[in-house]
């Protein structure tokens, strides 16, 4: 059976750990958690993950270390840590919002609030995972910058800049960088079957887009099989791309329910999950 | 030393209306619920809330008690959204300062070092600078030594408490306090923090019962930083209190969608004992 929609995007989330060497794996939602289980399984061994809770744990669950929330919180200003986290919306720049929809004074729609997102992008690499991407994401101008993109960073000076970095975005639809002059957003490979048309109009951005895009590699038979017969058997991965689409707030926040057996028993609880 | 029991009643008749009030746990793990509920039975009202919010929030924003709220989020965990923190936000019910975790834990350790700030990077560059228009930024007298830079931050202002409410495992008549799960989460801090520390407790035990099974480093509070003891066996419900017990899914569930007038009149109208036999009377209808 070739590969599904959802496993191009768990590889795609996988691939965001590779070369990482021995810092903590934060992903948020069920498709990164997966992606960082099959990194860890495969070509980033030394990559450190959670039970969600309090505890660092082997892909067996087996406990090798505390992880509180005040020293969880150390991992992120100390920087070893990657953390993939959603965004209700994320402009050209990368900066991106969980807070609010509207005026922040008032909003329209509240939603988690800043989390971790300001003190994870500035000390840290975060990356983010969409799992519908569409212009309600993909916006303009952001109503509220919780996590900080490029431009906002630079404007901010030094101490904003110095470990700031936001190595990629995946969606449903492609991988997305900043590997431009500008830091602005790139379209850095489609998966297969996705037009560079259909992610355009899926993008209320101006998006820069190579004169040759290539399409987000293949899984390998063995990752094929670990993804589908080790750490995510009952399928779940299915349902958080080609499901009715999460609101905007709940977006790769780690709401998704898994029935994934080793994702869901190494925990991707919603709270640690939510935030960082 | 002295005896410091008291019921969750007197305690909260030691706080008064427009007081800054730290409220511990984490979302909806282990908070003081027992604590908040006799709050929510004072007529106190008009507080600032520093929180890191859960259905805590949640409560006393429906009830109207919130003047100010300094948060990070508000979230009941297994559901991403506190409904009634969201719908006090969309009527501007109240003031927010809305910092992130980090800052939140710093302006904390400020305020129990009596420092005026910390320097933290995270907030520079972010809408935090923009809704919080109070905080100011502060220059390292320290130069890189590479590059020469003079790094700003931002001045995280303490957070300094008139009162603390935090819910513990098993805590003395002195109030050492014990938690016995797998985070702490800030409950030191939010005490150390405060002006005075109330502190409730699945069980009050002697003394030397609290290190007979369980290692030095559970016992968490320290009597001097804390002002009273309630026991308040499930006080924390129906947030969780591992390993006493887990949450509390499905009255949560209740919770959260249940118009809070209807709640509170099923739930909070009597006092605790009232409370949690409400409670069993209504798990025990569900399981019929």
């Amino acid at each position: 059976m070739s590969p599904t929609p959802a496993e191009y995007c768990v590889i795609a989330c996988a691939e965001a750990w590779r070369d990482n060497g021995e810092v903590l794996a934060s992903p948020m939602g069920l498709i990164p958690s997966i992606g960082a289980r099959l990194a860890k399984r495969t070509f980033s061994p030394d990559l450190l993950l959670t039970d969600g809770e309090a505890m660092l744990v082997g892909l067996d669950g087996t406990p090798e270390g505390w992880l509180p929330y005040r020293q969880h919180l150390t991992m992120v200003t100390g920087g070893r840590r990657h953390v993939m986290m959603g965004a209700s919306q994320i402009d050209r720049f990368g900066n991106q919002n969980i807070s609010c929809v509207g005026d922040w004074a008032r909003p329209k729609r509240q939603l988690l609030g800043v989390r971790g997102a300001p003190v994870n992008t500035l000390n840290n690499p975060t990356s983010y995972w969409i799992p519908k991407h569409s212009r309600r994401v993909f916006v303009p101008k952001v109503d509220m910058v919780c996590g900080v993109g490029y431009d906002r960073a630079a404007a901010a000076g030094p101490s904003a800049t110095r470990f700031h970095r936001i190595p990629c975005v995946v969606t449903d639809l492609g991988v997305f960088d900043f590997a431009t002059p500008d830091h602005s957003m790139r379209l850095a490979s489609l998966h297969p079957g996705v037009t560079v048309e259909r992610v355009r109009e899926a993008t209320g951005f101006e998006l820069y887009v190579p004169d040759e895009v290539p399409y987000t590699r293949e899984p390998t038979p063995a990752e094929l099989e670990l993804i589908r017969e080790v750490i995510d058997p009952s399928g779940a991965r299915d349902r958080e791309v080609l499901g009715a689409g999460p609101i905007p707030g709940a977006a790769g926040t780690g709401a998704a329910k898994t029935g994934a057996a080793e994702a869901g028993s190494a925990g991707t609880g919603p709270a640690k999950a939510g935030d960082r | 030393m002295s005896d410091k029991t008291m019921s969750a009643q007197e305690a909260v008749g030691r706080l008064e209306s427009g007081m800054t009030l730290g409220i511990g746990g984490w979302g909806s793990r282990r908070k003081p619920m027992a604590l908040v509920r006799a709050l929510l039975r004072s007529g106190i009202t008009d507080l600032t809330v520093v929180s890191y919010g859960g259905p805590d929030v949640g409560l006393l924003a429906a009830a109207g008690r919130i003047r100010k709220l300094v948060t990070p989020f508000a979230t009941l965990d297994s559901i991403p959204l506190e409904p009634h923190y969201r719908a006090a936000r969309e009527r501007g019910a109240f003031e927010l300062m809305e910092v992130d975790e980090a800052s939140f834990m710093w302006g904390l350790h400020a305020a129990a070092n009596r420092l005026p700030f910390l320097p933290v990077r995270s907030g520079l560059g972010s809408d935090v600078m923009r809704v919080n228009p109070g905080l100011r930024t502060v220059t390292s007298p320290y130069a890189d030594e590479l590059t020469g830079v003079r790094e700003e931050f931002v001045a995280m202002p303490a957070l300094r408490l008139d009162a603390a409410l935090v819910h513990m495992n098993r805590a003395d008549r002195a109030g050492n306090g014990q938690y016995l799960g797998p985070d702490p989460y800030f409950d030191d801090l939010f005490c150390e923090a405060a002006d005075a520390a109330y502190v409730s407790c699945e069980r009050i035990v002697d003394t030397a019962e609290l290190t007979k099974e369980a290692a030095p480093q559970t016992l968490l509070l320290k009597r001097s930083s804390v002002t009273g003891v309630v026991e308040a066996p499930n006080g924390a419900h129906f947030t969780s209190c591992a390993p006493d017990y887990g949450r509390d899914e499905a009255f949560q569930k209740l919770y959260a969608t249940t118009p809070y007038a209807e709640f509170a009149e099923r739930f909070l109208g009597g006092d605790e004992h009232a409370y949690q036999s409400t409670v069993q009377a209504w798990q025990k209808e569900r399981h019929q």
